[in-house]
């Protein structure tokens, strides 16, 4: 396979991201898995950060999420100016932050309602808002619900319990929608959709957060998504750190030149 | 059958888990008294039974239950309070008869406190469904003995016994323990037990969306003991013993 210069520009620098990540080192039961990466997100842009199996991609997605036994060793990172692994998750999550994972948890006995109007009104309270009562939340929820193409009647059921795995995924995006982060990482929220799912989950993701104000980091496997959510970079992130930045073009290369070539020119 | 006198001992497999010590004492006041219940041909009754604040520190509340023909009883029982407490409960089921229990147990500190049902199924047709769902933290002790036994004639019954425990911490101390006797051979009678803790993964994935870990816990153990108060039948009743149940859920957590 012949390889092509990568023509795509580094990113400028920031001077107030969002979202920084210094050099960050992370542990996996005594692993080290995250060596050394360094990543900034500006408000208004859409990251994507691609990379083989194992390369650590769901490591800095529940990193950044605060999941216990991902042990941070070295780095930091700054999320709107305070030191984001300083904060226990939910705090995180009430400062704006949205993890979507790759597998969703199911929570038997607990209705989809119930958990979110828990969640957001959590999150209303540490930023001194007024609790929503139960008709505003139902209202909230059945609009996104409707926006995601979710059947509202899928809100009344327990969390995740018996969902195929594209309503799972489904479902994350309709929580965004209702709690309205203002920073999302996604991880993988692209696997295991079929291609209409793929198309109304990507334009749930540009309708809520493609905003000057929010920003998105997108961890996937493949450039589809990235066809209806144009992200603005895309890493390479291999054996824990980013070895390639670049426009939306990179990913393209990607897919027609695998990221073996990528990761050993860089 | 528990037999309430002179004082019990380990052997007898309804009292192997229990504190004796903490029995001996009060034995003597307490041996014998009983609550008979008998729930006539084709009606329906219902009780709550709960040891709570309140009663004393060492606490045994006796129920004997007959259902006659085509009857039906529901009983609702909460362990909460006292440093020994124990609803036993015995039961005789008639022909096409229908028993249903519902039974929390949540305990902490050095609380041991115990249901233990002795159900016969003595004529043909009848049937049963017991659900037990204990939380336990500190160093309590939650222990269902949960006795079915079906007579030789007593065929087509249907007992079925549901028993599941939640440890907080990894000191608590959960027994449950199915006995069946089964003499007939037309009949179904299911049972399941489980021991285990809060789900890590779903604790994280509540706290993702914001949810405070003490108000997730509180929700995921509320779904858990749920399962023993959905077969009570009037909405506020329901509400009641939950409300109940959520306020020990609360202080234990």
């Amino acid at each position: 396979m012949t390889k092509k210069p990568l023509t795509a520009k580094p990113p400028k620098m920031k001077w107030n991201p969002m979202l920084k990540i210094d050099n960050l080192h992370a542990e996996v039961g005594g692993t080290e898995i995250l060596k050394g990466l360094s990543l900034e997100i500006g408000a208004g842009e859409i990251h994507a950060i691609m990379g083989p199996n194992g390369a650590g991609k769901s490591t800095l997605a529940y990193v950044l999420g605060g999941r216990a036994g991902y042990e941070v060793t070295a780095g930091s990172v700054t999320y709107d100016g305070v030191d984001l692994l300083d904060m226990a998750p939910h705090e995180r999550a009430a400062a704006g932050l949205f993890l979507g994972f790759q597998y969703p948890v199911e929570i038997p006995g607990v209705s989809n309602v119930q958990f979110l109007r828990s969640a957001l009104n959590a999150q209303r309270k540490v930023r001194g808002e007024e609790p929503l009562s139960g008709a505003e939340f139902l209202k909230l929820a059945r609009e996104q619900a409707s926006a995601l193409k979710m059947d509202a009647e899928m809100l009344k059921r327990a969390v995740n319990v018996g969902f195929s795995g594209g309503e799972k995924k489904r479902n994350e995006m309709v929580q965004m929608g209702i709690i309205d982060p203002k920073l999302a990482i996604l991880d993988e929220t692209d696997s295991g959709l079929d291609i209409d799912a793929l198309r109304t989950v990507g334009e749930g993701i540009n309708s809520i957060l493609r905003k000057p104000d929010k920003a998105v980091l997108l961890i996937t496997h493949y450039q589809r998504l990235l066809d209806v959510v144009k992200p603005d970079f895309v890493h390479v992130l291999a054996a824990g750190r980013i070895v390639k930045t670049g426009g939306a073009d990179l990913a393209l290369v990607l897919e027609n030149e695998g990221y073996e070539a990528i990761a050993e020119a860089a | 059958m528990t037999e309430l006198a002179p004082l019990p001992t380990r052997r007898d497999e309804a009292w192997r888990y229990a504190d004796l010590d903490a029995l001996a004492p009060v034995w003597p006041r307490i041996a014998g008294q009983r609550e008979d219940i008998v729930v006539a041909a084709g009606e329906t009754a219902s009780r709550q039974l709960i040891l709570e604040a309140g009663d004393p520190n060492v606490a045994v509340k006796t129920l004997s239950v007959r259902i006659e023909k085509d009857a039906r009883f529901v009983l609702h029982c909460l362990a909460i309070a006292a440093d020994y407490g124990r609803i036993a409960v015995d039961v005789m089921l008639g022909e096409g008869a229908h028993f249903e229990l519902g039974g929390a147990i949540l305990g902490t500190g050095e609380q041991t406190l115990e249901i233990v049902t002795d159900v016969r199924h003595a004529e043909p047709g009848g049937t049963s469904n017991q659900v037990v769902r204990s939380v336990l933290g500190g160093k309590a002790t939650g222990s269902y003995l949960g006795k079915v036994a079906v007579a030789r004639h007593a065929q087509k019954t249907d007992a079925a016994q549901s028993v599941k425990a939640m440890l907080l911490d990894r000191t608590a101390t959960a027994n449950a323990k199915p006995e069946l006797e089964i003499f007939a051979d037309d009949v179904k009678c299911a049972h399941g037990a489980t021991v285990g803790e809060l789900d890590k993964a779903a604790l994280f994935y509540m706290a993702s969306r914001g949810i405070p870990p003490v108000e997730a816990r509180r929700l995921m153990l509320q779904a858990f003991i749920a399962d023993a108060f959905v077969s009570v039948e009037d909405d506020a009743a329901r509400e009641a013993i939950e409300a109940k149940a959520l306020d020990v859920l609360e202080a234990i957590t």
